[in-house]
Parts: C-alpha cells; sequence; structure tokens
C-alpha cells in the first residue's frame, strides 16, 4: 500500500530530528554561537544600556541570520554524501515533498530553537519586557523564511566540495530585507510604537518563500542530483 | 517488442558528461521473470545506465519506459514501484540499521518492525538491527542495503555492484535473493563484474 504524501512528511521530519538528536553538538552548534556572539557585543561596547538598546535588534538579527547559515550548510549535503538523497529521492513520493519536510525539520532545530533562546539574548541586551512578543514573532517568520532561502542555496551548492561560503554569498543577500524589517519591527516594539507594518511584511515575506521556495529548491536538487 | 508493455524498455540512450559521450545509443528491454546482467570495463557508463533507467539522470536522447509508459511522465509512480541499490549501502551511520530500513522503506510502503526484522534476518544481519550503521562492517551493510531493497517488495530491482565486499556465504545469499525475486515475477537489472550464477531468465550486456 502506498504512502501519503503527509506521511512521508511525517516521517521525514522524524527522521531529521531523529539524526539531529543523536548529534547533540551539532544540534548545539548554532545556538551557542548565537549566545556567544551576542554576548561578545556587550563586552565589546561600552556598559551604556541606553546605546546597546539602541543597538539590541540588529545585533540580535545578524547573529540570528549568521547562526542559521551555519548548520545550513548539511541540509542536504550529508544526505548526498552517503548516498541516502538518492534514496530518498527515488522514494516514489516526489523530490518536493522530501524537500519541504526536510527543510521544516531544519527550521526546528535551528530557527525555532533560536527563537526559544532569544528571550535570554534579549534581556542581557536591554531589549524591555513589553517588546519581547514582537522580537519573537519577527525572528520566528524571520528565520523560517530563512531557511526556505537557505533550501535553494543549499540545494544549488550540495554538490560543491567547499560550498558553504558560495551558500553564504547566495544566501545572505537574498536575507537584507528580513533584517530590514526584523531589525526595524523589533526596533519599533522598543521604542514603544507600532511594529505592524514591519511584521506584515515579515509575514508576507514567509508566505511568499513558503510557497515558492521549495519547487526552487527542488530544481536545484535535481539539477544537482544529475 | 512485446515485453515493452509489461516491462522495462530503454531505447537509443544518448550520455553526455561534459564532453564525454558517455552512453552511445543503448537499448534494451527487460520482462518480468528475467535478469538482465549488465557488465563491462570500468567507465563505461554502467552506473550512468543505471542512473538513467531509475530516473535520476535525464538522458540526452532516447527514451526509457516501463510498462508502456514514459517514464518522464509519471515519475513517481514508476519510482513507487523501483528499488534502487547504488555501489556505496546509502546508510545513515548514526541510525541503527532497522531504523535505516524504516525510514528508507517506510516512504514507499507501510511496513511493520517485524517485516523489516524478517528481512535482515534473510540477508543474515538480524543481529546488527538495533546497532547503529557506523560500526557495522562493510559487508554487513552491504547486507542491510540488500534487506532495503527485499522490504521494498519493488518489482523492479536495480542492483550496482551487489556484490561487493560480500563474503562467499554472503554472495550465496545474494544470488538466492535473485533468483526467488525472478522467480516471483519480479525483474532485474544488475551491474556486475564477475559472473552471476542465478538459475533464471537471464541475459547478459556487455557495455563497451
Amino acid at each position: 500500500m502506498r504512502v501519503g504524501a503527509f506521511e512521508a512528511f511525517g516521517l521525514v521530519v522524524r527522521r531529521e530530528l531523529c539524526l539531529s538528536f543523536r548529534r547533540p553538538d551539532q544540534l548545539l552548534q548554532p545556538l551557542v554561537f548565537f549566545l556567544i556572539v551576542t554576548t561578545l557585543f556587550p563586552l565589546g561596547l561600552s556598559l551604556q544600556l541606553s546605546l546597546l538598546r539602541d543597538m539590541a535588534p540588529g545585533v540580535l538579527w545578524v547573529a540570528a541570520l549568521l547562526s542559521s547559515l551555519l548548520s545550513l550548510d548539511s541540509l542536504f549535503k550529508s544526505d548526498a554524501d552517503d548516498g541516502t538523497l538518492e534514496q530518498l529521492a527515488l522514494c516514489g513520493q516526489g523530490l518536493t515533498v522530501i524537500v519541504v519536510a526536510k527543510t521544516f525539520a531544519h527550521w526546528l532545530v535551528t530557527g525555532a530553537a533560536l527563537v526559544l533562546v532569544s528571550p535570554v539574548v534579549g534581556t542581557a541586551l536591554g531589549i524591555p519586557g513589553a517588546a519581547f512578543a514582537t522580537m519573537l514573532l519577527s525572528l520566528g517568520l524571520g528565520t523560517l523564511t530563512l531557511s526556505w532561502l537557505g533550501a535553494i542555496g543549499a540545494g544549488l551548492t550540495v554538490g560543491l566540495k567547499r560550498g558553504n561560503v558560495l551558500l553564504s554569498l547566495i544566501v545572505l543577500p537574498l536575507a537584507m530585507p528580513l533584517l530590514i524589517f526584523g531589525a526595524g519591527a523589533t526596533d519599533r516594539a522598543i521604542s514603544g510604537t507600532s511594529a505592524v507594518g514591519a511584521l506584515y511584511f515579515l509575514a508576507a515575506l514567509c508566505v511568499f518563500t513558503c510557497t515558492l521556495a521549495p519547487f526552487a529548491a527542488t530544481v536545484a536538487l535535481r539539477i544537482t542530483l544529475e | 517488442m512485446n515485453m515493452a508493455a509489461d516491462g522495462l524498455s530503454v531505447e537509443k540512450v544518448h550520455v553526455w558528461r561534459g564532453d564525454r559521450h558517455v552512453l552511445r545509443g543503448v537499448s534494451l528491454s527487460l520482462g518480468p521473470r528475467q535478469l538482465l546482467h549488465v557488465s563491462g570495463p570500468n567507465g563505461t557508463g554502467k552506473t550512468t545506465l543505471l542512473r538513467v533507467v531509475c530516473g535520476l539522470l535525464r538522458p540526452e536522447q532516447g527514451q526509457v519506459s516501463w510498462r508502456g509508459h514514459s517514464i518522464s511522465s509519471a515519475r513517481s509512480e514508476y519510482q513507487a514501484t523501483l528499488a534502487y541499490a547504488s555501489h556505496e549501502p546509502a546508510l545513515k551511520g548514526d541510525l541503527t540499521a532497522l531504523e535505516n530500513l524504516r525510514f528508507a522503506v517506510g516512504l514507499k510502503r507501510r511496513v511493520t518492525a517485524d517485516e523489516l526484522r524478517s528481512a535482515l534476518q534473510r540477508t543474515g544481519v538480524a543481529a546488527c538491527a538495533d546497532l547503529p550503521a557506523r560500526v557495522l562492517s562493510a559487508g554487513q551493510r552491504r547486507r542491510v542495503a540488500m534487506a532495503r531493497v527485499l522490504a521494498m517488495s519493488a518489482s523492479l530491482w536495480l542492483l550496482d555492484e551487489p556484490f561487493t565486499n560480500l563474503d562467499a556465504a554472503g554472495s550465496d545469499v545474494m544470488s538466492s535473493l535473485l533468483q526467488s525475486h525472478v522467480a516471483g515475477g519480479g525483474s532485474a537489472l544488475v551491474v556486475a563484474h564477475h559472473e552471476l550464477t542465478v538459475e533464471c531468465d537471464m541475459r547478459r550486456m556487455e557495455l563497451a
């Protein structure tokens, strides 16, 4: 009996989570990187809380982008290296289901985890509690969008030996709108003005990439599989 | 060409890799209850042929069809009916043999842990079921990969050098699995360097 697409999606997500939790060091690396980078700023700058608070949204977002990038390289590469990607591609479900499931699982262990620790970092950077809801929402939307953009880049660079520099060069320019609106939303929330406009923009970007990036990433991956 | 209607047919397939003309008009046909043994020196495109047949690689010219339909028109349906074993075992080192099977076979069809264990039993690696694949020897990994092919209960087997790293007993197991697959109405396309000792309707094709 054939397996439905949703069931296949669930199975691949379980596979990815299972693999991530077998390698806790790789799971924690982006999170620790995020924590360390954001801690470096208060140490490097003067200890004026007002200055820190002004810079906090930018620091938070740049660190989040970079730490998400760290793990993107391995999104398809480890499967391509050991041949399991071919097995996944031949499972009869269509490559898009696999790409969507793998990217979603990747977001769960990097983006979503980063969102969960961001209040700690936010507190350290002096972001007031009232701005936390906006910060969490914008980071959630932003990291999900970034995972999708990253999936396209990872699909394109999976066949290359040292693909991760190229991957950053592909993904970071595309991530600029995220940085602008993400940091903008958090900044507005800190200053007490309405961040709704920026959040809508982030949500639109997120929907846009969620709907189109799976197909682009599938095509990219299919080309490199050949 | 009555075989084309119920089996696999490859017609005049050409593949270039960069400037190299790897496959030069390869044609073959394979019906149910048949085994095709593809051999040839290194670099003659045996693996490329297998990748074309399973739909991973699109040929520049020529056509592959399965049961009368071109595979590019119904790729997913076609791929659901085949089991491909590449020359590497394609196992995740961090997952146990059983988990490797569950995640690979479970995408093709609903399968129970008992079915998977019995597949591992038939290839002689039942004792390795709960060990991470990275601690297994090369031969054991090959046997686990074979159990995956078996558990997929696919009608078309595409095997790339399935005898690599296998000991004498392992080769015998492999041969008897191929034999029972073909006797049960399946088709198999096997790329192998050495002679196959499988008692069935076997043809041989030499790539040069």
